[in-house]
């Protein structure tokens, strides 16, 4: 029980690392990565939605008919999209303001449907929380990972809170302002999952 | 027969509980998203507006109440020593409400300026309005109290922003309503500001 919990959580963190093994939810991936700290929101909402999504749907995996299901799925995941937004603006309106659209275009991410049909509605609500949540931050490193190259490389800063920079190359630095860009980001995506496929899988 | 009737059970049972908990969710959270929507939106909106004002028009803020609205006001004092209002109004634009902040000179019922406020329109496309300025300083100066806010199209005095016409209709609308809104309670608000 306790190591296949383990498996169900450590395989978002890497064999199906979602945005550069599975090559899922890509929009966001693309869209909000222009910062380390918009990236992280971005996970950090979405994780909470795979979460509570994850476990709601596999609480309820025998009273849901067969046949609505993705109707039910789309109905409790857009619920707590709508509280991360509300708790957002509440919370973090600066961050709401930057992550703009995307939020409440997490309903729709591949990724946390994905997880309700393909898991959460064939195994119990412990594994399901695992497995959002492993799901959850690998996405949330992902993108922290991909805005922290095209914020380094566009800007010569890292944020991680608040727009604050905690590194900075100085004001000498001539920043690639490219990867700041739509493109950029394709290039910087790109390039991650070359550099990932090199390690060989197990 | 019995399976169609549990597939509208649940669905309906599952979305009553989905939209009272969203119903409880909003509630508890309404107060302090318009704490943050006055730190983050309209207080650089009056700022911009009023750039060496010597009192703080948001900390003097007061809200007059009638029986169909609650209007926030912001009250300064400009330069030359007329006194100067900020409010704010809403219209509809292509992804819900739009705000449209209002400055008007009480001596002499002139616009001093509008800015866009909080919004949800498309980003690049609607939110041309709010980073360019053009389309705001159309109403420096226009009178308060007798000028047709409207889009020229609509008979009015104001060109829209080419590309976000939604969003230029919806501030239009706001401005429009915000005449309304000064010329009934104009009376109370200089009341209000002694």
């Amino acid at each position: 029980m306790a190591q296949s919990l383990a498996k169900e959580f450590t395989k978002g963190l890497w064999t199906e690392l979602p945005p550069f093994r599975l090559v899922l939810g890509l929009c966001p991936v693309l869209a909000v990565t222009k910062s380390v700290e918009n990236g992280i929101g971005m996970g950090v909402a979405t994780t909470f939605v795979l979460v509570c999504s994850n476990l709601l749907v596999s609480l309820l995996r025998n009273i849901i008919p067969a046949k609505v299901r993705i109707a039910c799925f789309i109905v409790i995941i857009a619920t707590f999209v709508t509280i991360v937004e509300l708790l957002m603006q509440a919370y973090a309106y600066p961050l709401f303001l930057k992550l703009g659209i995307f939020i409440p275009l997490i309903v729709v991410n591949c990724i946390v449907l994905g997880r309700s049909e393909a898991f959460a509605s064939k195994n119990g609500p412990i594994m399901s929380v695992a497995d959002g949540l492993g799901i959850g931050i690998g996405f949330t490193l992902s993108l922290g990972a991909l805005g922290a190259v095209r914020e380094f490389l566009g800007n010569g800063t890292l944020t991680i809170w608040e727009g604050l920079p905690v590194f900075s190359m100085g004001p000498d630095f001539l920043p690639f302002r490219f990867m700041l860009e739509a493109p950029g980001a394709f290039v910087g995506l790109g390039l991650m999952l070359f550099l990932m496929n090199l390690i060989p899988q197990k | 027969m019995r399976e169609m009737i549990s597939m509208i059970v649940v669905l309906t049972v599952l979305t009553v509980i989905s939209g009272g908990l969203l119903a409880a969710v909003k509630s508890g959270t309404e107060e302090q998203i318009e704490i943050q929507v006055l730190k983050f939106q309209k207080a650089p909106a009056i700022e911009s507006i009023f750039p060496d004002v010597t009192n703080d028009p948001i900390a003097d803020r007061f809200t007059i109440k009638t029986e169909e609205m609650k209007l926030q006001v912001f009250p300064t004092k400009l330069a030359d020593g007329s006194k100067a209002v900020a409010f704010e109004t809403k219209g509809t634009g292509f992804g819900g409400p739009v705000g449209l902040m209002v400055a008007v000179n009480i001596n002499s019922d002139k616009v001093i300026d509008v800015r866009m406020t909080a919004h949800a329109e498309t980003p690049g496309i609607g939110t041309k309005p709010k980073e360019d300025l053009f389309f705001v300083s159309q109403f420096t100066g226009l009178s308060i109290m007798d000028t047709d806010f409207n889009l020229k199209g609509s008979g009015g005095v104001i060109d829209a922003v080419s590309g976000a016409t939604v969003t230029s209709n919806a501030l239009c609308t706001a401005a429009v309503k915000a005449k309304e809104v000064y010329q009934k309670l104009k009376p109370e608000i200089i009341k209000q500001m002694k």
